[in-house]
C-alpha cells in the first residue's frame, strides 16, 4: 500500500510538472503585458513533440540517442525521493537527500555529454557552461540541505520534512539563510533568469538550449520533461522544506487530498514569485554567475555556522 | 594454509620476475628442457614437440611474456584468495622467516588490515596480467627489452605484498625499499626520451626522502621500545610531543609516497611515462600501499590519537583533494591529468581518515569506524576505477598513439568496447550513483554530518566547511571527467589518427579493463559485500564495527541508523529501469516515429569541421577564469599580420602554459638553497692536499682536545 502511494505520488510529480510550467508562463505572460497561452500548452507540445519523427545527426553516436531516457528517468527517480503530498513514503528511504543530488548530477553528465556528442561549437559551450556553473551550485546546495540534514539529524527528506512539521513555527536563522540559499540554488540549477534564459536561442547567453539544440522529436520531448520536473522538485524542496504545512502525515484520502491541494496552492504562490523576479531582474553575465553562487554558496555556510553556533544543543 | 597462499602470491609475482629473465635465454631454456624431458620422462615425444614449438625462435617471445604474465596472474589470485580467507576468518597470523641476519628474523604478521590491501592488489594484478600480454605486444625487444620491464614488475609486485606482511620495522623498509626502487626502473623503463629519464630521477629522489622521513619514524618509536618489531614498537610509551614527531614524519614519508599537496609533484610526471600497466599498479595500488603505510602507523603502532593529527589530516586531504581535481581538469595529457586525479581521490581518502581520527580522539568509536569504512571503501574503489581508466588509456595510446586530449575525439564509433568501459570508469569517478565511488562518497558525506556530537566548537564548523569542499571536489571531478570522455570519445576525431582508430584485437587488454568495469558495478550495487570485509579490519584495529546488521543488510545501506540515512543501491537500479523502461516502450511504439539521420544543423553557413569543436582548453576556460589564482597561467595570443597596411589578420597564435604552484613556490626555492649551501661548502675544498692535511689535524687536534 505504502508503495502503491510512493509510485502514486511520483506519478503526480511527473504529471503536474508541466502544469507548474504553463503556470509560470501565464504568470510571465500577464505581467509582461503579452497574451497567455492556454495552461496546458505544455501539455500540448510534449504532446505534439511524441508524435514527431526525431531527427538526430548523422555524427550522433548512441549516447546520445540514449541519453534522454537516461535523464528522464534520473529526474523521475530524483522526484520520486521528495516528498510531494506525503511523507514516510518508502521511496524516501531508498535513497537519501545526497542521493537525490546523485541523481541530478548523474542526469546532468549524460546531458553535458550529449551536448559534446554532435561535435559542434553550441554543444561544447553549453556543456562546459553548465559543468561550470552546476559544479559552484552543487556545494552551496549541499551546504542548504546539511544545514536542514544537522537540525533534524537526518539526511532522510522525509525524516527531515517531519521534523520540521513536529518543532512547530519557530523562527531558526540558519533556515532563513539556508532558504536563501537554496532559492539562489535553484534558480541556477534550473536555468532560470538571472543566470539561463529558458526563452532565448540567442548563442551568447545561452545554456542549457544550446547543449540540447540537436535535439528533436521524442527525445526533445524527454529533456523538456524532464527540465519541467526539474524546476517543480526544487519548487516542492523548497515549500515542503520550509513551509511542510498541509503535507499529508497519514495515508488516508482525506489527508492525501489536502496535502494535494496544500502543495498546489503553494507553489502556484512560489511560482507568482519567481515570474515576479523573472520580469524584474535582467539575465546576468556568465562571468557573474560565479559572485551569485559564490554568494549562494556563503549563505549556506552562514546558515550552517548559525546552527552550529546557536542553536545546536551544546 | 592462508598464509601459505600469501607466500604463494609473493613467491609467483618473484617467479614471474625472474621468469622474465629469461627472455634471452632461449637456447639454454631449450638444451635444459630437452634434457630434463629425456631424463625423467624418458624422451616423451609429445612433451618433446609441445616444448619444440613452443621455444621456437617465433613462438618463444609470445609465449614467455604469456607466461610471465599467467605467474603474475596466478600471484594476484592467490592474494585475493589469502586476502579474502583472513578477512572472513577474522583472525591473525604470524610467522617468522629466518632471511636476513641469523639474529634478527624477518616477522610476519598477516591481519585483516594487510588481508584487505591483500585484496585490492590482487584485484589489480589480476586486471593488469590479463591486460598485459597484449600491451607489451608492441614493444620492440631491442629498445625496450621485455626482460628487465618483466622484472621489475614481478619485483614490484613482490613488494608491495611484503610491505603488507611485515611486522618489524626492517622487513617493512627493505619491502618498501624493493617496490620504490623496482617502480623507479619502471618509470625509466623508456629511458630514451631525457623528459624520462629526470622524471624517474625525481621520482627516486622523492620516494628515498620519504623513505628516510619513515625511518626516521620507526626510530623514535624504536627508541621508547625494546627492538624493531611491531609488537614491540606497539608497547612504546610516548609522550604527546614524541608521538606528534613520529607521526610528522610517518605522514611526510607515507604521504610522499601517496602523492598528498604539496609532496605531489614527482606523481603527475612519473606516472605519464611509465607503460600503461604499470601506471595503472602505481596510481592504483602502490599509492594505496603508502595509505596502508600511514594506517598501520598511526592506528596500529602509535595506538593512541590524537584530535589534532585528525584536523592535520583533514586539511592537508581538503587541499590535495581540491588541489588535485582543479590541477588534472588542466592537463591536456590523459595519463597526467588521471595522475593529477589521484592526488584528488588520496586527498578524499585523507580527510576521511582525519574525521575517522577526530570521532576516535573524541571518544566516539562507531563514528571512528564509520570514518575509517568510507576511507578503505574509497581506497578499494579508487583501485578499481584508477586502474579501469588507466587501462583504458593505455588501449587508447596503443591504438591512437596518442595521449593529447585535444588530438583526439570520435573514438565512440571506432572503438565500441573501449569506450563503454571507459565510460564506466568516468561515471564510478565522478560518484554517479549506482557506481561504487558514489558509495564511498556517501558514506564520508554521511561522517561529515555527524559532527554535532563533538564539543569542540572550532572542529564543528571546520568539518562542514570540510564537507562542503568535498562536495565541490566531486562537482569538479564530474566537470573534468565530462571533459575528458566527451574529449576523447565524442565528437568529430581531431587528428587522422584518432579518425583511423580501431578497437584492440587483443582479447585480454578488453578483459582486465571489463572484469574492473564489472567490480566497480557490482560493489555499487552491492555496496554491503565490500562492507562486511572492511568490518572486519576496522573491528580488530579499532575495536569497533559499525551496525549495519539489519534484516535486510545487503538491500540497505544504513550505516548510523536506518532513521537518519539509508540508501539501497539495488532498489535505486530497479526503479531506474522501470522508469526507462517504461519511457521507452511508450515512446517507440509507433512505427512512424523512426528515427532519421541528417546532417548536423551548422546555422546554415555549411561546412562544420573538426576545429569548430570545443576543445580541451575551451571546455576549461570558465574554470580557469573562476578559479584563476589556483594555477601560474601563461596564456599568449599573437597575430600574423599581413595585407596593406598589415591590418588584416592572417593567423592567430594561441599558446598556453599552465604550471603547478608547488615548483616555483617550494621546490625551486628549495633546490636554490641546496645548491647555493652546496657552493658554500665548496669553498673549503679547495683541491690543495696541504690544505686537506691542514683540516685533518687541525680536526684531529680538536678530538684530542674534546677527548681530554
Amino acid at each position: 500500500m505504502n508503495w502503491l502511494i510512493a509510485i502514486f505520488q511520483t506519478m503526480l510529480f511527473v504529471l503536474l510538472s508541466p502544469l507548474l510550467a504553463g503556470w509560470i508562463k501565464w504568470c510571465k505572460c500577464y505581467l509582461q503585458n503579452r497574451k497567455a497561452p492556454s495552461l496546458l500548452q505544455p501539455y500540448r507540445d510534449l504532446l505534439k513533440l511524441t508524435h514527431k519523427q526525431p531527427v538526430v545527426s548523422e555524427q550522433a553516436s548512441w549516447l546520445f540517442v540514449t541519453a534522454p531516457y537516461i535523464i528522464f528517468s534520473a529526474t523521475v527517480l530524483a522526484a520520486s525521493v521528495v516528498p510531494l503530498i506525503a511523507v514516510n513514503l518508502p521511496t524516501s528511504a531508498s535513497a537519501d537527500v545526497i542521493v537525490m543530488v546523485g541523481f541530478f548530477a548523474f542526469a546532468r553528465f549524460f546531458l553535458a555529454l550529449a551536448g559534446l556528442d554532435i561535435g559542434t561549437a553550441f554543444g561544447g559551450m553549453g556543456s562546459s557552461r553548465e559543468m561550470t556553473i552546476s559544479s559552484l551550485a552543487e556545494p552551496a546546495m549541499l551546504m542548504a540541505i546539511f544545514t536542514l540534514t544537522m537540525t533534524a539529524s537526518t539526511t532522510n527528506l522525509s525524516g527531515a520534512i517531519a521534523h520540521v512539521l513536529n518543532d512547530g513555527m519557530v523562527l531558526r536563522p540558519s533556515f532563513v539563510f539556508a532558504l536563501f540559499a537554496l532559492i539562489l540554488v535553484a534558480i541556477a540549477e534550473t536555468g532560470r533568469v538571472p543566470v539561463d534564459n529558458p526563452a532565448t536561442h540567442l548563442e551568447l547567453t545561452m545554456i542549457h538550449e544550446a547543449m540540447i539544440l540537436e535535439y528533436s522529436g521524442r527525445h526533445l520531448a524527454l529533456i523538456e520533461w524532464a527540465s519541467q520536473l526539474k524546476l517543480m522538485l526544487y519548487g516542492v524542496l523548497i515549500t515542503n522544506i520550509f513551509f511542510p504545512w498541509g503535507i499529508a502525515e497519514d495515508f488516508t484520502g482525506k489527508a492525501l487530498g489536502y496535502g494535494l491541494l496544500a502543495i498546489m496552492g503553494k507553489l502556484a504562490l512560489l511560482a507568482v514569485f519567481l515570474a515576479v523576479a523573472e520580469t524584474l531582474v535582467a539575465k546576468m553575465r556568465l562571468f557573474r554567475v560565479q559572485e551569485y553562487l559564490s554568494f549562494a554558496y556563503l549563505l549556506g555556510l552562514l546558515g550552517m555556522l548559525s546552527h552550529i553556533i546557536l542553536e545546536a544543543s551544546r | 594454509m592462508i598464509l601459505l597462499s600469501a607466500y604463494c602470491a609473493v613467491l609467483l609475482s618473484f617467479a614471474s620476475g625472474l621468469l622474465a629473465l629469461m627472455m634471452n635465454q632461449r637456447q639454454t631454456l631449450l638444451s635444459i628442457s630437452q634434457y630434463t624431458i629425456n631424463k625423467l620422462f624418458n624422451g616423451d615425444a609429445r612433451c618433446l614437440d609441445w616444448v619444440n614449438k613452443n621455444l621456437e625462435e617465433r613462438h618463444f617471445p609470445v609465449f614467455l611474456k604469456q607466461a610471465v604474465f599467467v605467474l603474475l596472474g596466478l600471484s594476484g589470485v592467490f592474494a585475493v584468495i589469502a586476502g579474502l580467507a583472513i578477512l572472513l576468518g577474522k583472525g591473525v597470523i604470524t610467522d617468522q622467516i629466518s632471511l636476513g641476519l641469523p639474529w634478527l628474523p624477518w616477522h610476519v604478521r598477516f591481519d585483516g588490515l594487510s588481508g584487505f590491501f591483500f585484496f585490492i592488489i590482487g584485484i589489480a594484478v589480476c586486471a593488469v596480467s590479463l591486460y598485459g600480454p597484449g600491451y607489451v605486444h608492441s614493444y620492440k625487444e631491442n629498445e625496450h627489452p621485455f626482460a628487465s620491464l618483466g622484472l621489475f614488475t614481478g619485483l614490484f609486485v613482490a613488494g608491495m605484498l611484503l610491505v603488507l606482511l611485515a611486522d618489524d620495522a626492517f622487513m617493512f623498509m627493505i619491502a618498501w625499499e624493493l617496490m620504490s626502487v623496482a617502480s623507479y626502473f619502471l618509470v625509466a623503463f623508456q629511458h630514451e626520451n631525457s623528459a624520462n629519464r629526470s622524471a624517474s630521477f625525481l621520482y627516486l629522489l622523492m620516494a628515498e626522502i620519504g623513505a628516510l622521513a619513515i625511518i626516521l619514524g620507526f626510530g623514535v618509536l624504536a627508541s621508547f621500545s625494546d627492538g624493531f618489531t611491531f609488537d614491540a614498537l606497539r608497547e612504546s610509551k610516548l609522550s604527546e610531543t614524541w608521538a606528534s614527531i613520529a607521526f610528522v614524519l610517518a605522514m611526510l614519508g607515507f604521504g610522499m609516497k601517496a602523492g598528498i599537496v604539496p609532496v605531489h609533484v614527482w606523481l603527475p610526471e612519473a606516472h605519464p611515462v611509465a607503460p600503461s600497466h604499470i601506471s595503472a599498479l602505481m596510481s592504483g595500488v602502490m599509492l594505496k600501499v603508502a595509505l596502508y603505510g600511514l594506517i598501520r602507523f598511526c592506528f596500529d603502532l602509535l595506538g593512541e590519537v590524537h584530535w589534532q593529527w585528525g584536523v592535520v589530516l583533514l586539511i592537508l586531504g581538503t587541499v590535495s583533494a581540491l588541489g588535485g581535481i582543479l590541477y588534472a581538469m588542466m592537463q591536456p595529457n590523459l595519463k597526467r591529468l588521471l595522475a593529477y586525479s589521484s592526488v584528488e581521490n588520496i586527498g578524499i581518502i585523507f580527510m576521511v581518515l582525519g574525521l575517522s581520527m577526530i570521532f576516535m580522539a573524541n571518544g566516539h568509536p562507531q563514528l571512528a569506524a564509520l570514518g575509517f569504512l568510507a576511507a578503505l571503501f574509497h581506497a578499494f574503489n579508487h583501485a578499481l576505477f584508477k586502474n579501469l581508466l588507466f587501462l583504458g588509456a593505455g588501449i587508447i595510446q596503443h591504438q591512437t598513439h596518442e595521449l593529447n586530449i585535444d588530438m583526439m575525439g570520435g573514438l565512440i564509433k571506432g572503438m565500441p568496447q573501449t569506450s563503454k568501459l571507459f565510460l564506466i570508469g568516468c561515471m564510478s569517478i565522478s560518484s554517479l550513483p549506482l557506481f561504487n565511488g558514489f558509495v564511498s562518497e556517501w558514506l564520508a558525506f554521511q561522517t561529515a554530518l555527524q559532527v554535532d556530537v563533538l564539543d569542540n566548537g572550532v572542529l564543528r564548523s571546520l568539518i562542514p566547511v570540510a564537507a562542503a569542499a568535498l562536495a565541490l571536489t566531486a562537482a569538479l571531478a564530474a566537470a573534468c571527467f565530462v571533459k575528458v570522455y566527451g574529449m576523447i570519445f565524442l565528437g568529430q576525431s581531431r587528428s587522422s589518427n584518432a579518425g583511423k582508430a580501431r578497437e584492440v584485437k587483443d582479447k585480454g587488454m578488453l578483459a582486465g579493463p571489463a572484469l574492473l568495469a564489472g567490480l566497480c558495478f557490482f560493489t555499487g550495487i552491492f555496496p554491503g559485500v565490500i562492507i562486511h570485509l572492511i568490518n572486519n579490519v576496522s573491528g580488530q584495529l579499532l575495536g569497533q564495527t559499525m551496525p549495519n546488521d539489519s534484516a535486510l543488510g545487503w538491500l540497505w545501506l544504513a550505516p548510523v541508523s536506518a532513521e537518519q540515512a539509508s540508501y539501497s543501491p539495488p532498489l535505486v537500479l530497479i526503479g531506474a529501469l522501470i522508469a526507462a523502461g517504461v519511457c521507452y516502450w511508450y515512446l517507440r511504439r509507433n512505427p512512424l516515429t523512426v528515427m532519421r539521420r541528417a546532417e548536423t544543423w551548422d546555422c546554415g553557413f555549411g561546412g562544420l569541421t573538426p576545429r569548430m569543436q570545443y576543445s580541451c582548453s575551451a571546455f576549461t576556460m570558465p574554470f580557469r577564469r573562476i578559479f584563476a589564482k589556483v594555477w601560474i597561467i601563461d596564456e599568449q595570443i599573437s597575430k600574423d599580420m599581413q595585407g596593406a597596411m598589415n591590418q588584416d589578420v592572417a593567423a592567430v597564435h594561441y599558446k598556453l602554459q599552465i604550471q603547478d604552484h608547488s615548483w616555483p613556490r617550494i621546490y625551486q626555492p628549495i633546490a636554490q638553497g641546496v645548491n647555493s649551501l652546496a657552493k658554500q661548502v665548496g669553498r673549503i675544498q679547495t683541491g690543495n692536499i696541504r690544505t686537506y692535511l691542514g683540516y685533518s689535524f687541525a680536526t684531529l687536534l680538536i678530538l684530542l682536545w674534546v677527548i681530554s
